[in-house]
């Protein structure tokens, strides 16, 4: 079992977040996070779903994805380099007292502080799902009051600069080849 | 050129090619019916259930290849066609629905009639619409329509509310619509081809195992020409059944549950299985971890998702299996040394025969009737295999077979003696009980030179019953073949078998309608038959009827059992003959 990134590119169409989401629930993949949001094209849209399962499970969902009609292209970020964030507001309990100690977890974090009052303050923190846990770790023991967390978004990485080039194209999933129509073994 | 939402969708249908449609009206549709009304070169068919018309478009794309079309109202109206919908899906059948819906501002007030009918049916549907404008009507049936005939067919849905049917947009169809997240692949690709061709030729015991794709993509020819190339025996799924004549020497007949002993074992022993538009389906393979071990695997097939989702093959090739096999074909040039697999293969044949016990036999052993006088002589129960085999006989294998789901389904399987694609008509994805009788409708509105014969139960028959009204009114020559043992006899089977014969809720001998009566009441014609000697007699006096259905309900053994079996679960080498 191994966490995958899956990336999406869909027609932003009436429907389609169902479409997915039905998807998993009816043939019993699981969602850890998905997101949404607008594309580059007009009319299209990326979603970023973060799930777990087996090369097997993982190849199907890959696969049924595949066959909806709505989704012009799906791609297995896992084994590939790529950027991930994730963004999470967190309000804290935050007296006089303790106020400036928070802010000093935030600054650590580079979190912002984007809302206070005279009992709580809200972080902003930006950054891979280790450090949004790390940041909620340092600040629970003052008192956690509500957390909004908008699951990962990720893109495959350019540039890698001159020691690492841009590796040759990993062999394409069993999945893939078979859509593509590639052989296994191009003998 | 200014039309209307209803104008619009029948203008659609022209271009489609549809020339006839199965529906019932209700209120949000009115305004498509009144445009149909005057559009005389669609002829529609008026049902009595909406499931029925979803079966008979079903029944219609399965015998033509064509896509079936039914129309129905909102509401309760289309939720009745979701039964016939996954039927439909479940064994790749191209069909259109059209819903109507309630008007754009009520959608979602939980207006009169109004179900979510794209929402219920998005897991059941290849893809569906809901149409908001009237100027997106034609898109969206050319879509439907494309997407529904090519690739892995399916059925497609379009939602139309009633403002939509009445808004006026200008009509302009899409010659090639372009859907961009839809790719089918079409073509093998070489490399993978000429693999299969070194795994083919290097086999000395390859089975070759077709499912309804083959029917599908019309590939019977290059099936046959492969199994003579290679040398092969064939067996067929349940789907498979007629996309390799059972009357060739080189058929194994049908594999899984209840298939052939010998076809069941050729899988088991084989070196080589090669699928074909088939999907590894549990009711084939039984116990996955113990399934064709010995076998190197070629899977064709055009979903790239079937390829890995059951069984782990050696080999896939995805794309039209009528097109990969003429792709694969020629290359086989060798000829194959698999003379000692075939001498096997008839050996099995011979020992382990698709049989069952005539009442001919049960005659000498003399258990017609016990000495205490409790049952009379004329109590031999007629069997179920005799009929189907006599009704095979008598229309020369020349018939389309529609059945339900149930015993009467895997016999008429077994017995029928299939040689023709697109002859066995059966729900065997979904099992869908009620199937057969609206299915053959379909079937005879497209196929006017065959007889058309319903295999059905007692069970199953009653479950769309009311078609026959249907059928009456439309003068169709149906020949119904009820198989009535008085129970749900695949259940009363397992329970008997399996649950220690603790019989729940399985007996039906006591509530059953007279049959006979019943198909009078309807204005078809009701035999009845006893006896193995007048079954000859009653299907020549039901082929001589022209103008209307016949029902024969055949009264067989209540307690015949369907073999061979391979309990749900278990591996080929824990069949049972008997």
């Amino acid at each position: 079992m191994r966490r995958h990134t899956i990336s999406l590119i869909v027609e932003n169409k009436f429907g389609v977040l169902a479409r997915i989401a039905g998807l998993f629930s009816g043939r019993g993949f699981n969602i850890d996070s998905i997101s949404v949001g607008e594309s580059v094209e007009p009319g299209t849209a990326r979603m970023t779903i973060v799930t777990q399962g087996d090369e097997i499970i993982i190849e199907q969902i890959m696969k049924q994805l595949n066959r909806l009609i709505n989704i012009i292209r799906v791609v297995d970020l896992t084994d590939d380099s790529f950027i991930n964030r994730e963004l999470a507001l967190i309000k804290v309990n935050a007296s006089a007292g303790t106020r400036p100690e928070i802010v000093q977890i935030a600054e650590i974090f580079r979190a912002k502080i984007v809302d206070i009052s005279q009992k709580t303050l809200t972080i902003e923190a930006t950054g891979n799902e280790d450090k949004i846990d790390a940041v909620i770790g340092m600040l629970r023991p003052f008192g956690l009051k509500e957390i909004a967390r908008t699951g990962r978004v990720a893109l495959s990485r350019e540039y890698r600069g001159k020691d690492q080039p841009r590796q040759p194209a990993p062999a394409a999933p069993v999945w893939e080849r078979e859509r593509l129509n590639i052989a296994a073994d191009p003998a | 050129m200014e039309l209307t939402g209803a104008e619009i969708v029948a203008e659609c249908l022209l271009r489609e090619k549809v020339d006839l449609v199965f529906g019932l009206p209700g209120g949000v549709v009115i305004p498509l019916y009144d445009v149909l009304r005057r559009t005389p070169k669609i002829r529609h068919i008026l049902v009595r259930h909406e499931q029925g018309a979803a079966h008979m478009a079903d029944g219609y794309a399965r015998a033509t290849g064509k896509p079936g079309v039914c129309i129905v109202s909102s509401g309760p109206g289309a939720t009745n066609t979701v039964t016939g919908i996954a039927t439909a899906y479940m064994d790749s059948i191209p069909m259109v629905i059209f819903t109507g819906q309630v008007p754009v501002h009520l959608i979602g007030n939980d207006a009169f009639q109004e179900a979510d009918i794209v929402g219920i049916t998005r897991p059941i549907t290849k893809h569906n619409y809901l149409v908001k404008e009237a100027g997106e009507i034609a898109d969206a049936i050319a879509e439907a329509f494309y997407i529904a005939t090519t690739g892995r067919p399916g059925p497609v849905l379009i939602d139309l509310p009633k403002d939509v049917q009445v808004m006026k947009a200008k009509f302009e169809y899409p010659e090639r619509p372009h859907v961009r997240g839809y790719r089918p692949t079409y073509e093998g690709h070489p490399g993978q081809i000429k693999k299969a061709v070194e795994m083919i030729v290097a086999s000395k015991r390859p089975v070759i195992y077709v499912g309804g794709g083959a029917i599908l993509s019309g590939a019977a020819d290059e099936v046959r020409d492969l199994a003579y190339r290679a040398r092969a025996p064939v067996t067929t799924t349940l789907m498979g059944l007629g996309a390799f004549p059972e009357t060739d020497s080189l058929s194994l007949k049908m594999l899984g549950m209840h298939g052939t002993w010998y076809a069941n074992t050729a899988v088991m022993q084989c070196d080589l299985l090669i699928a074909i538009g088939a999907r590894f389906d549990d009711r084939v393979t039984g116990k996955l971890s113990d399934f064709s071990l010995q076998s190197k695997k070629i899977h064709i097939v055009i979903d790239p998702a079937d390829i890995g989702k059951n069984v782990q093959v050696d080999l896939p090739i995805v794309g039209d299996v009528k097109r990969v096999l003429q792709q694969l074909n020629p290359l086989i040039t060798k000829p194959l040394g698999t003379d000692e697999w075939l001498q096997q293969i008839e050996v099995w044949k011979r020992e382990h025969p698709l049989t069952y016990e005539s009442t001919a036999s049960c005659h000498e052993e003399g258990l017609d009737g016990g000495s205490d006088g409790t049952a009379p002589p004329s109590h031999i129960p007629l069997r179920a295999q005799y009929v189907i085999q006599k009704i095979g006989e008598m229309t020369h294998g020349d018939a389309i077979v529609v059945t339900d789901v149930g015993q009467h389904q895997m016999w008429a399987a077994q017995w029928y003696g299939f040689t023709k694609p697109r002859s066995m008509i059966t729900s065997g994805g979904l099992g869908t009980m009620g199937f057969g009788l609206p299915a053959a409708i379909g079937v005879a509105f497209a196929v006017k030179d065959r007889p058309i014969v319903v295999i059905s139960g007692d069970g199953s028959i009653q479950m769309n019953i009311q078609e026959m009204a249907t059928a009456v009114g439309c003068r169709l020559p149906i020949k119904i073949a009820l198989l009535n043992n008085g129970y749900l006899g695949m259940v009363r089977q397992w329970q008997d078998l399996f649950y220690g014969k603790r019989f729940s809720e399985v007996d039906l001998r006591e509530s059953n309608p007279d049959f006979v009566k019943l198909a009078e009441a309807f204005g078809a014609v009701g035999l009845r038959v006893f006896k193995d000697e007048d079954v000859e007699e009653a299907f020549a006096e039901a082929m001589k009827v022209t103008d209307r259905p016949v029902l024969i309900d055949f009264v067989i053994g209540e307690e015949d059992n369907v073999f061979p079996m391979i309990p749900a679960g278990a591996a080929a080498h824990e069949m049972r003959e008997s």
